[in-house]
């Protein structure tokens, strides 16, 4: 029962106009607790939808979903902001910070809605904290626009840490970055996951896939593929070898 | 209690974002609650002033006018000179226990002289009792006495105004003036009162023995009014009614006819007024209300913009744990600290304007603090008022959707 994400057979359809979409028709799956894994696809293939339903944004059409052991399917949208509140934490691919909202103050947002109550100090102490692990706690009082697109992220992935949630849930968390910065991103991943920290992301691109422990494929709205990562990328070698690269282009100019 | 605290930061920060935005937003409730505590300010300095005025009449005081007379075709109005006389004024007097003192009284107005100086003014004809009834004091000089009253002496005393006219920089006590040419000596000065509620110089008369003014200036045999006094203010009804009575009998006016004459009592008057106060009040109350809507529709309208503006921060809001509620409470929070400091503000400014109108115009001016305390109360139920739907839109945002926004 160590599973943190189980989907039986879930779907979801949308109703627009008359024509019926089945994003995603009959997935089943599940998530160990301390996996990184990566759902793929192309655009349209009904991977964002899953991600939505994982994410408790969204609830099925039809199927079970147990989040962290409880069936989250059939719960009302209160009952889910505070399991989206306690439970998960969200990277987004645009970042989503508050912006003329201090670094810090960003990653205290989820205490402010969460139920059991900390002191101000309480707070600022755990925000600090979020905000060490991801190496920006020199930048606490920055403003996102004072801030690069990695450091926005980390800004982020702290924000996404602070409440101790089961599961870290990354939508394209690559996608407004370079590729430099991407791999940093990646990095501070694995570095999470080999804490122990379940994260499950989306993108669709496969260099960045490999940094991850497990590929799940999405096609027309169903799971064709589900591999282990066999020969998986370590950020921190990765970097080294582009720094490696960027160091002789500048040479060679 | 901490979630509320750290709501009502994001929403004035949120405000302060945006301060010349807010700021014009708040001006409709500022200018609403301003205008709302000034009309209010002045309105009950004129009630309070009425009020002295009718405590002025003096104290536990019943008129009796005369009925309005015909003469070829013309009907005068209350108090022409008409139905009461003398006689009746002694009977009145005379067999209505419970009655202190009386004052017949004739007006009129007329050109006066003194010296060089001449001037228009109103003679009252009184008895000597009339300063206590009025409880109208002699600031220099003596009030006429009996004795004048029975005689019909020439004497008179006179109001600021007409001494500042007439004699201007002399004491006007024992001076002369003419009275349709009868020359009267000035025995003594009423202490000014300034202008009534109305605008009337109340100082511009000149008061004199009834029996004088009836006379040797007005030559006329009836009165325009008596003032009665009575004992005490629980006498007053029954005076009233014993003096309808004796009079009807005196006039001879048989039951199917009406009376030629009328009694009030000073709490008629008072009642009203007070009445008229009323209607002043249920007007400047339509007129809060008017200001105070407008002022809220222009919150809900900046509300609904804000709202739209950061659908984004909803979405975020919302994925990262907030409950519609959350939001509700959010939005709702922003439009009452917009309704509250724009009511606040109004305050402020009302109570100045009044402030000022009391310096400058020399208005009799009364700010009501309940008046103040229902104004803020009023202005934060109309941020929640006006803020609630605004507030709810926020609140059903679909997460997905509010987060895609662009």
């Amino acid at each position: 029962m160590n599973a943190v994400i189980r989907l039986e057979d879930i779907h979801k359809t949308y109703h627009t106009g008359d024509v019926d979409v089945h994003a995603v028709r009959g997935v089943s799956t599940g998530i160990e607790s301390g996996e990184f894994a990566a759902i793929m696809g192309a655009s349209g293939s009904g991977k964002s939808t899953l991600m939505n339903i994982i994410g408790c944004l969204d609830r099925p059409t039809a199927g079970r979903y147990l989040l962290d052991g409880m069936d989250v399917s059939q719960l009302g949208r209160d009952e889910l902001a505070d399991i989206r509140n306690q439970k998960i934490g969200f990277i987004f691919q645009g970042f989503n910070l508050l912006s003329r909202t201090s670094a810090l103050e960003n990653v205290e947002l989820p205490m402010l809605y969460h139920g059991g109550h900390l002191s101000g100090r309480k707070q600022r102490q755990r925000a600090l904290a979020a905000l060490e692990l991801v190496g920006l706690a020199d930048r606490a009082d920055h403003h996102p626009n004072q801030l690069s697109g990695g450091q926005q992220q980390r800004v982020a992935i702290a924000r996404a840490l602070v409440n101790q949630p089961a599961l870290l849930l990354a939508d394209e968390p690559t996608g407004n970055l370079d590729s430099m910065t991407s791999v940093e991103i990646m990095g501070v991943f694995q570095k999470l996951n080999d804490q122990g920290i379940t994260i499950v992301m989306v993108t669709h691109e496969l260099d960045i896939a490999r940094y991850t422990r497990r590929n799940l494929i999405m096609r027309d709205g169903r799971l064709v593929s589900d591999v282990r990562v066999e020969d998986r990328l370590q950020a921190e070698a990765e970097l080294l070898r582009l720094r490696e690269a960027q160091k002789e282009v500048q040479l060679t100019l | 209690m901490m979630r509320l605290l750290a709501t009502i930061k994001i929403a004035v920060r949120a405000l302060l974002r945006n301060k010349m935005r807010t700021l014009l937003t708040m001006l409709g409730m500022i200018i609403g609650v301003a205008a709302v505590i000034a009309t209010v300010s002045i309105g009950n300095g004129a009630k309070a002033q009425i009020e002295a005025q009718i405590a002025s009449i003096g104290q536990n005081v019943v008129l009796v006018f005369s009925g309005s007379f015909t003469r070829g075709g013309t009907r005068s109005g209350w108090g022409g000179a008409g139905t009461l006389t003398v006689e009746d004024s002694e009977a009145i007097q005379r067999e209505i226990p419970g009655v202190v003192v009386i004052s017949p009284e004739v007006r009129t107005r007329v050109q006066i002289a003194a010296g060089g100086e001449n001037w228009n003014t109103q003679i009252l004809g009184e008895s000597a009792n009339y300063f206590d009834i009025r409880q109208w004091p002699i600031i220099s000089g003596a009030p006429f006495t009996e004795q004048d009253v029975r005689t019909a002496n020439k004497v008179a005393v006179i109001g600021k105004t007409v001494a500042d006219e007439l004699y201007p920089g002399e004491d006007p006590v024992g001076q002369v003036v003419r009275v349709k040419n009868v020359p009267f000596i000035i025995v003594g000065m009423l202490t000014p009162k300034g202008l009534s509620v109305q605008g009337a110089d109340q100082d511009d008369l000149i008061v004199m023995p009834y029996t004088s003014a009836m006379k040797r200036v007005q030559k006329a045999t009836m009165l325009g009014m008596i003032l009665v006094q009575v004992a005490k203010p629980t006498l007053l009804n029954t005076v009233q009614q014993q003096v309808i009575d004796l009079l009807r009998q005196k006039h001879k006016i048989t039951p199917d006819k009406d009376d030629d004459f009328t009694v009030r009592t000073q709490q008629e008057i008072a009642e009203m007024a007070a009445a008229q106060s009323r209607t002043m009040r249920l007007l400047l109350g339509a007129i809060a209300m008017v200001s105070l809507v407008v002022g809220g529709i222009g919150i809900m309208n900046i509300m609904l913009v804000s709202v739209t503006e950061r659908t984004r921060e909803i979405g975020i809001r919302m994925a990262i744990g907030a409950r519609g509620g959350d939001i509700l409470l959010q939005f709702l929070t922003e439009a009452v600290t917009l309704g509250v400091l724009g009511g606040g503000l109004g305050i402020g400014a009302g109570i100045g304007a009044s402030r000022l109108l009391a310096v400058q115009m020399n208005w009799p001016i009364l700010i009501p603090p309940e008046w103040v305390f229902y104004a803020f109360v009023f202005s934060a139920l109309v941020g929640i008022f006006f803020g609630f739907y605004p507030a709810r839109k926020a609140s059903r945002l679909d997460p997905i959707d509010a987060l895609r926004y662009e």
